[in-house]
């Protein structure tokens, strides 16, 4: 097959192509740009948008002897992912750029022009597994279970999966960086990139206070009664429960979390942890990454990147408005589920689909 | 496999190869006194006497470098600031469509140093009028630091009118620099003849190795030093001269221009058969620059057509994969090619400036590397076309 191995600059990415490679594929590289304005060579790296980032990607593809090409996806970035982003904050929700990023960005408009360019498949350095099942290729968590990226995959539907290659689903970290060493990539040791690609100094707070501009709001008990304020709604995530700031202690010295943020009136609502006990989850906009659920379907429920699973009852409501809709009952009560958030099912390690948290209860 | 971008460099001239490799197993800084110290200035000495030869110089006049950005740096921020000793002369007057190695200086020099750009406009074809020179210098003669437009451009290979811009300097004693990067060895540049105070060459454009290149600079004219130090190259450019490069760039200057009229007669044909086989290929595609397809107005181993429709990176890319090199004309640090400013400054919209390539002829091409294009360019045409359209279409969510 003609192979569109996408190199981050990153040794996932590197040993992914590589394998491609041995596996006799006919395989060229491209880095993505994905800022327009490329950060200076940082010291380490955590993603995908500096000029050490681009460089170490050309030297994979030199010592790999493949064809290397920089793909300019700066604006869509910007616009499908970073402006999403800061406009999901500012509405009170919790996104997960990398999941966008591959809806939008990897698995659309770098798959879309790949295809059209003459390529079969795109091939990444995801931790996740492609495996075929009865009715077609199914996507799995990865067998590295400390490294599986299936959850931000899972917004993949069926012909993007087809289309998808991810050489290092089977493989532990350990053993990738080893065989980086061993094909003699220099990115071997480099160290893991984490957080977000876009915000250089792992600062989220203050990338979303440029953005949005620091507003003092209020803290307040679920009776109302004014506990402490805020710079901004924004800072905040459902379920947390460090960095509150307050002074005033609960009667029996029990921690606060965050119950709610309501960003028209700016205002962070906190309460004792079993307030935050969620048995219904409401979500829309589901994607199938093959075959749909049963309605009545038990599976595991991941509302985080590297969050636990939740038993649930999947119900899929009918009428023509709900189309997309999914509703889930959990078996056990879960905690720091908000809205925003994506809701990926599993059906043991298969990726069954995903949808975008609306509404618990 | 078909080599069709020897703007961006071409073959080193076996006479030019031979030269340098012979100097590389010598010994000797050409700045000291013993035998082998003069073994070696000679060796620089008899170069530089070549070169001035072969552009229309004096030996003095010629300031090696490390190649052309930094005789263009010279040049710019050099004549910029000796300019201001007397009296403060913010103004530049540029081209819009100089290299960046011009382009950037400028923009450099503006920022932080509080020049005025006045950025000379371009017709359809990329060329300068030279009545805007004139008046642009008559409105306030004694703010002006220095003029300075290419010879030939790197991207659309428009010959500019340097003398009539030279013409229209003078007598207000403003410095003219031209950048000569692309027409050395390729048109006839003559220093003493075009009136100019400072001219750039570069040695790996003409045939010669890469890293070297000069400043011709007339004797009257001291620019402001960028690099001190020893005091090579009249004081304007310390460091030690690099002899096997030199013997290498003087080599390459001398059958480089032995040889230009036959060389360039040929150029110009193939690169026509190329122009017209392509666009009988790709009937939209469009011809940028001069139409004149004569030395006088257009380099002659430049090709420059955009493909409606299509991404240049696209096209390179499709290309590549078929053994066909050309450029896209410009790209940045981290490889992402902006649209051209070239081209925009020609008239064109981004998009149409996104759609371009560069194919550019030299010593080597053949017919076989015309054919090569001319079997590749429809179908890839074809398929770059079917890849923007799927990109450009909006996805929904």
């Amino acid at each position: 097959m003609r192979v569109l191995a996408a190199l981050s600059g990153g040794v996932d990415s590197a040993v992914a192509a590589a394998r491609a490679v041995d596996s006799g594929h006919e395989v060229t590289a491209v880095h993505l740009a994905l800022s327009s304005n490329p950060q200076t060579f940082r010291s380490g790296a955590r993603g995908c948008c500096s000029l050490e980032d681009s460089r170490d990607a050309r030297r994979v593809a030199d010592i790999l002897d493949l064809p290397y090409y920089v793909w300019d996806f700066a604006d869509q970035f910007r616009q499908e992912v970073v402006d999403d982003f800061v406009a999901e904050y500012a509405a009170g929700r919790t996104p997960n750029p990398c999941l966008r990023c591959n809806e939008h960005i990897k698995f659309a408009a770098v798959l879309d022009r790949a295809m059209a360019l003459g390529f079969d498949a795109v091939c990444t350095g995801h931790y996740a597994q492609i495996l075929p099942g009865p009715h077609g290729p199914e996507l799995h968590r990865a067998v590295d279970v400390d490294k599986d990226q299936s959850y931000v995959l899972a917004v993949l539907e069926p012909p993007q999966i087809a289309r998808s290659m991810f050489p290092l689903g089977g493989s532990v970290k350990a053993d990738v960086r080893a065989e980086a060493a061993t094909r003699g990539l220099l990115v071997a040791d480099k160290p893991d990139s984490h957080d977000i690609c876009f915000i250089a100094d792992g600062d989220t707070q203050g990338f979303l206070a440029a953005r949005l501009g620091a507003q003092k709001g209020l803290i307040r008990d679920r009776d109302g009664a004014v506990l402490g304020e805020h710079d901004g709604a924004f800072g905040f995530t459902v379920g947390q429960r460090k960095g509150l700031g307050l002074t005033v202690a609960t009667p029996d010295r029990s921690p606060r979390y965050v119950l709610s943020i309501e960003p028209l009136s700016n205002t962070v609502t906190v309460g004792p942890r079993e307030a935050l006990a969620v048995r219904e989850i409401a979500a829309e906009g589901v994607r199938w990454c093959g075959r749909p659920a049963r309605d009545g379907a038990r599976l595991a429920l991941q509302y985080r990147a590297h969050g636990e699973t939740a038993s649930a009852s999947v119900r899929l409501p009918s009428g023509v408005d709900a189309q997309d809709a999914v509703a889930a009952v959990l078996d056990e009560p879960a905690y720091g589920v908000a809205p925003g958030q994506t809701l990926a099912m599993y059906d043991r390690t298969r990726v069954c689909g995903s949808a975008t948290i609306t509404a618990t209860s | 496999m078909a080599y069709l971008d020897h703007a961006a460099t071409t073959p080193m001239l076996p006479a030019a190869t031979a030269a340098l490799t012979k100097e590389l197993g010598e010994l000797g800084n050409p700045s000291s006194l013993h035998a082998a110290g003069r073994r070696a200035r000679r060796v620089v000495e008899e170069g530089r006497e070549v070169i001035a030869a072969g552009f229309g110089a004096r030996p003095s006049e010629v300031v090696f470098t490390g190649g052309g950005t930094e005789a263009d740096n010279l040049a710019v921020k050099g004549l910029y600031w000796s300019r201001q000793e007397e009296r403060r002369r913010p103004r530049i007057l540029a081209s819009s469509v100089e290299h960046h190695a011009v382009l950037d200086p400028i923009e450099w020099l503006a920022g932080s140093q509080g020049a005025d750009i006045v950025w000379l406009d371009v017709d359809a074809v990329g060329r300068v009028d030279p009545q805007q020179v004139h008046d642009e210098i008559a409105r306030d003669p004694e703010s002006v630091a220095l003029v300075t437009v290419m010879w030939a451009n790197n991207e659309v290979g428009t010959v500019q009118p340097i003398a009539e811009c030279v013409a229209a300097a003078a007598g207000f004693g403003v410095p003219v620099h031209s950048d000569a990067v692309q027409a050395a060895g390729h048109l006839e540049v003559n220093f003493a003849a075009s009136g100019l105070d400072a001219l750039t060459v570069s040695a790996h454009k003409l045939g010669g190795p890469l890293g070297v290149g000069a400043l011709i600079l007339g004797r009257s004219v001291v620019p402001t030093p960028l690099v001190h130090g020893g005091g090579q190259e009249r004081d304007v450019r310390s460091g030690t001269l690099d002899t096997p490069s030199i013997a290498g760039f003087a080599a390459a200057t001398a059958e480089a221009i032995d040889t230009r009229v036959e060389r360039s007669a040929s150029a110009v044909d193939l690169r026509n058969d190329l122009i017209s086989r392509v666009l009988a290929e790709v009937p939209d595609a469009r011809l940028n620059g001069d139409p004149r397809l004569d030395a006088e107005h257009r380099l002659p181993g430049n090709a420059h057509l955009s493909f409606p429709g299509c991404e240049g990176d696209s096209l390179l890319m499709l290309l590549d994969a078929r053994g066909v090199h050309c450029s896209t004309g410009s790209a940045c640090s981290a490889g992402v090619a902006e649209p051209s400013h070239v081209l925009l400054a020609m008239g064109s919209t981004p998009a149409e400036a996104r759609s371009s390539l560069r194919f550019s002829l030299g010593h080597t091409s053949t017919r076989a590397d015309v054919d090569e294009l001319v079997a590749s360019i429809g179908p890839v045409v074809e398929r770059a076309r079917a890849a923007r359209s799927s990109v450009t279409t909006p996805r929904g969510k």
